[in-house]
């Protein structure tokens, strides 16, 4: 059975939400990582771009997959992390010490609808 | 290992013969604003350039040199009449904006291959325009744009793809501005007709066409094939036949009788055009009478006694400059001439023949996706092999090449686990296949016994697996002077590191 | 079938190890009634007859080697050294596939990793690919690219640019709704909103221009400048890096390739390093094998159609790499010196030329502007009836009519291959004609 970190939110396409307050901090789960493989490649967009919940918010790119990132989340981009741009390999070090984006947040409620990590861990295993 | 190029160059050598300025230096006067400074291509003498690329050369796995079981690529024997016929200096000197008087020889070729392609694929119409597989893709789907459009049916934008499909259909769509379904393919590998009824009744009058691969990449010809067709005519909608399994069928089964309105060919796979590391190809498109007025400027019809070139009366335009990759055409042409239609028919049952031989055989040992007769390539899954020893079917195909193989196309089609697609052609003897099995059988023996020594794999070749990672993730696209990464020789020194690596002690197993 | 290696027993045989008396049992998902189908062909011929056959057919064309010639328009009779045609005729570079597996391919990815640095040398240019299928669609991809990159959807073309790279760049922006503005001068043309200028040089009528300071004033539009190139031009002419071009494509025929009645012939593509991952075609590149060796592999491949499928930003994969590795023998076997040399002979040929006819009564250089080795002459009669006059008397074949663009106008080139004496028969040739009047 997995066991991802419990001070997390997840989400069906496989990205991570942490809160604190209106800031979300967002990356993509170590499961996500497994199956991309060694990472060679990220792009997000830049602070200041208003995503909403569902939108691309950017990409990664192993050897042989691409993969859109998806934001579980509404709201305006703040930060982006420049570490893993300059080395995607940070991701397959660690997934969950390597956070891809903060957001402030359009609509907390939308937290709601992401799974925690009893759930996500149930969800990983049928995957 | 061979250096590159430009660490080999020395300063002031000469590689080429030209004749001396004969009139004024008129370029002498050529203002600075519009000059070049500097040019710093390599200097070189023809044998430091000869030897260079046949060294090269050696590096590589070729038909000529073995068994190439690449799925969906075709790799049958090139006949070297087509060389000869190619080089004759009446076509490969041939200007292409001649006028008609001057060209009538090509402008034959190109009528009468043609003629035998549309006979072929059971259609009406052709065009040679397209320079490849995928560029045939580009141009027949914009037939069916353009077919669309003409019936005022502009809504009609949505393209339904197997999700076995090769990757060059769907990015066809989306290079056509047309939008992608990707229907789920059914648990026996054929279209699941249920999944198709259901995408064409929820977009009525919004599906442009059907993209399917005949025989598919899964290499199982589609059962329900002209039930497909009526479905989508029934609902407004062509059928696309993406030709590149066209080995399965040539001169035994016509596209057009199964109801495909268009289809594109590959010459470089089924008509024995070489491939030549990646191109160039050609890829022409036939398809029924409804579709041919918009097909490519231009066509060759035949007027009298004479060859001429014309513009279709709706064409969709030009899809690229000239007149095709005719160089590919009179290979084709020369093959079809010398095969006919019985050849053909030939070559199609003993690629079937052969495909089923390897699947037989094979089915003990890596067994195939599935259990029935296959068209002219098979698919097998080393998903059990991977359960019981850890060994990948990437592994065993690196494993395959210190047998002396080329390996099978792996991971395609993507919807098979840890496949393995091997096309064993037409071409191949009994004694070559018997070999292969052979050896498929040793690599799995190794994989329960050794499978360290498979994963590792290969060990014979001149360079162990290749670190892709860090191809992508530093990316060095060029050679340049007195770069670290190159720790060999810088350019212009003149030294050999050929000469060098091959004092080095042989450290390999 | 010639090729096969199967005897009637070993097919029988073979039947049997599969478990089928006869082989119409494995076509079991074929509907009935659709195999064995009908097909008219000509009958078979054996090697002989079918090469006999072939000489006959390609002796009903004229070719630019056994006859003078002074036809350009986007295709180029330059030399072809012997060399080049062995080494691509070697069967390991010629009947391989693309390579995939670069344990067994590693002289076509050090071929292509040569070539593009061979182009980026040439062109002035940061990155190239492996090659497309010719120039124009080269050119296609360029503009298309150009709109990934910025997002905008009208391309401003120069109209001096190959007709038939407008045509083919009008087909490919059909479906991404994108305009095509073609101009006699793009730069004196509403930039804003532009996704990408596109000029050739030499253009068509084989004119060429000082073009710095261009590149300034399009990317202040925030729009790409693209740079249509001759390569063999650029033995002699300014590249286009040296002029700030974004994205630079060419026809590489004219590198190592005959004329070859139009294809096949290899699209060469090259743009900044900033603009790789937006980049269609495939990409070798260096890296190492697992005992540290230096190798090269397809890289950057997850633009590419077969990793992005509907995502990707072009459809192209099979390309024209035995052509790629044509041009990359072409480029060592002539260096810095021989491209160089070439150019000026065409250069200095065409001027030659240029002067001799610009002196016959009735003829008159169209343009003014400096030229490469093409330029538009005006004629005193239809060039249609010129070229069949020539071709009926004298066996010439002579240039390329665009009295649709000028008024009897007769585009003629010269290369190295146009020998002065070939160049002073068609001058007193028409010469002649002019005095029958």
């Amino acid at each position: 059975m997995p066991n991802n970190p419990t001070d997390l939110k997840y989400s069906e396409s496989h990205e991570w939400v942490k809160v604190n307050g209106t800031e979300a901090t967002m990356g993509v789960t170590a499961y996500a990582v497994e199956h991309l493989g060694d990472m060679v490649y990220a792009e997000f967009p830049d602070a200041g771009t208003v995503l909403s919940a569902g939108d691309i918010a950017g990409t990664l790119e192993s050897v042989k997959a691409a993969a859109d990132l998806f934001t579980p989340v509404g709201g305006t981009v703040t930060a982006r992390n420049a570490a893993v741009i300059d080395d995607p390999a940070l991701l397959n070090k660690d997934a969950y010490g390597s956070w891809l984006l903060k957001l402030t947040l359009s609509d907390p409620s939308q937290l709601d609808k992401l799974m925690d990590a009893t759930t996500y861990d149930a969800y990983e295993a049928s995957q | 290992m061979e250096a590159l190029i430009f660490e080999l160059s020395c300063p002031g050598r000469i590689g080429h013969s030209l004749p001396e300025i004969d009139t004024d230096d008129y370029a002498a006067a050529i203002p600075a604003e519009l000059r070049r400074e500097s040019l710093d291509l390599p200097e070189l003498s023809e044998l430091d350039v000869m030897r260079h690329f046949v060294r090269l050369s050696q590096l590589n796995y070729s038909i000529d040199s073995g068994f190439y079981p690449l799925g969906s690529c075709t790799m049958k024997y090139n006949p070297k009449i087509n060389e000869d016929a190619a080089s004759l200096p009446g076509f490969y000197h041939l200007h292409p904006m001649q006028p008609e008087y001057e060209i009538q020889g090509a402008l034959q070729i190109q009528y009468e291959l043609q003629e035998m392609l549309m006979a072929l694929a059971g259609m009406d119409a052709c065009t040679l325009q397209p320079a490849a597989g995928a560029h045939g893709e580009f141009t027949g789907m914009a037939l069916v744009r353009a077919y669309h459009r003409s019936r005022g049916d502009a809504d009609r934008n949505l393209v339904l793809i197997p999700d076995s499909a090769h990757g060059t259909n769907p990015a066809t769509c989306t290079s056509l501005g047309m939008t992608v379904m990707s229907l789920k393919t059914g648990a026996d590998g054929n279209v699941d007709m249920t999944v198709l009824e259901r995408a064409l009744a929820e977009n009525q009058g919004k599906v442009a066409g059907m993209m399917i691969t005949v025989p598919s990449t899964l290499g199982q010809f589609e059962p329900n094939i002209v039930k497909i067709a009526d479905l989508l005519h029934a609902a407004g909608a062509l059928l696309y036949c993406d030709g590149a399994n066209m080995n399965a069928m040539v001169g035994e089964i016509r596209p057009g009788d199964l109801g495909v309105d268009v289809l594109h060919i590959n010459l470089h796979k089924t008509f024995t055009t070489p491939h030549g590391g990646g191109g160039p190809g050609s890829g022409p498109v036939a398809c029924k009478a409804h579709l041919a007025p918009f097909l490519p400027t231009p066509v060759v019809a035949k007027e009298g006694d004479r060859y001429v070139m014309q513009t279709p009366e709706h064409t969709i335009g030009k899809v690229r400059a000239f007149w095709g990759n005719f160089g590919m055409h009179i290979r084709a042409y020369t093959y079809i001439r010398q095969q006919g239609a019985s050849g053909l028919k030939q070559v199609s049952r003993d690629a079937v023949l052969n495909a089923n031989y390897i699947r037989t055989q094979l089915q003990d040992t890596i067994p195939p996706a599935h259990d029935r007769p296959c068209m002219h390539e098979v698919v097998l899954t080393g998903k059990r092999l991977k359960q019981e020893t850890g060994v990948k079917t990437l592994d065993v195909v690196k494993r395959l090449m210190d047998y002396g193989y080329h390996a099978p196309t792996i991971y395609f089609p993507l919807i098979v686990e840890e496949c393995m697609l091997i096309e064993p052609t037409e071409t191949e003897s009994r004694e070559t296949m018997d070999g292969f099995i052979a050896a498929m059988k040793a690599i799995v023996a190794e994989a329960h016994s050794d499978p360290e020594l498979v994963k590792s794999a290969p060990h014979n070749t001149q360079l162990g697996r290749l670190d892709e990672v860090t191809a992508a993730r530093d990316p060095k696209l060029r050679w340049l002077p007195s770069d670290p990464r190159d720790e060999e020789s810088a350019w212009g020194s003149g030294r050999n590191p050929n000469l060098v690596s091959k004092l080095e002690p042989l450290t390999r197993d | 079938m010639v090729y096969s290696a199967h005897t009637s027993v070993v097919r029988e045989e073979m039947l049997r190890a599969i478990g089928v008396q006869d082989i119409e049992e494995l076509y079991v998902d074929v509907p009935a009634g659709k195999i064995n189908a009908p097909i008219n062909l000509p009958a078979p011929l054996s090697e002989p007859e079918l090469i006999a056959e072939i000489r006959r057919i390609s002796a009903q064309s004229a070719d630019v080697l056994t006859h003078p010639a002074f036809l350009g328009a986007g295709a180029y009779n330059h030399f072809v050294p012997a060399a080049i045609r062995f080494i691509q005729q070697r069967g390991e570079f010629q009947t391989a596939y693309t390579p995939y597996q670069p344990e067994l391919s590693q002289g076509t990815l050090q071929a292509i990793y040569e070539l593009q640095t061979l182009v980026c040398e040439l062109t002035g240019m940061e990155v190239t690919n492996a090659g497309m299928y010719d120039g124009s669609t080269s050119v296609a991809e360029a503009a298309l690219m150009a709109t990934v990159i910025n997002r905008r959807k009208r391309i401003v073309v120069s109209d001096a640019l190959h007709p038939h790279s407008i045509d083919v760049l009008r087909t490919y922006a059909d479906g991404h709704k994108i305009e095509v503005i073609a101009t006699p001068d793009p730069l004196a043309t509403d930039l804003s909103d532009v996704a990408a200028v596109i000029v050739q040089q030499p253009d068509f009528f084989g004119r060429i221009a000082d073009l710095r300071g261009a590149a300034e004033k399009i990317h202040a539009a925030g729009a790409l400048f693209i740079l249509v190139y001759y390569p063999i031009a650029l033995g002699l002419l300014k590249s286009p890096g040296e002029y700030d071009a974004d994205i630079a494509v060419g026809e590489g025929q004219p590198l190592g390739s005959g004329v070859n009645f139009g294809g096949p012939y290899n699209g060469l593509m090259s743009c900044k390093n900033q603009y790789v991952r937006s980049m269609p075609g495939r990409i070798v590149g260096q890296t190492k094998d697992t005992k540290g060796q230096r190798g090269y592999v397809l890289t950057l491949q997850t633009r590419e159609q077969h990793i992005r499928r509907e995502k990707a930003t072009s459809n192209i994969c099979t390309n024209s790499a035995l052509i790629a590795l044509g041009s990359t023998v072409y480029m060592c076997l002539m260096g810095k010196a021989g491209l160089k040399r070439v150019a000026e002979l065409s250069y200095n040929r065409a001027h030659y030329l240029a002067e001799q006819v610009a002196k016959i009564p009735g003829y008159k250089l169209h343009f003014d502007a400096p030229f490469f080795n093409e330029f538009v002459v005006e004629a005193p009669i239809a060039p249609a009836d010129l070229n069949k006059r020539l071709w009926d008397e004298a066996g010439i074949i002579g240039g390329y009519d665009v009295s649709d663009r000028v008024p009897n106008g007769w585009l003629l080139c010269a290369t190295e291959m146009t020998t002065r004496a070939q160049i002073e028969q068609l001058v007193s040739l028409l010469q002649r004609y002019a005095e029958e009047k």
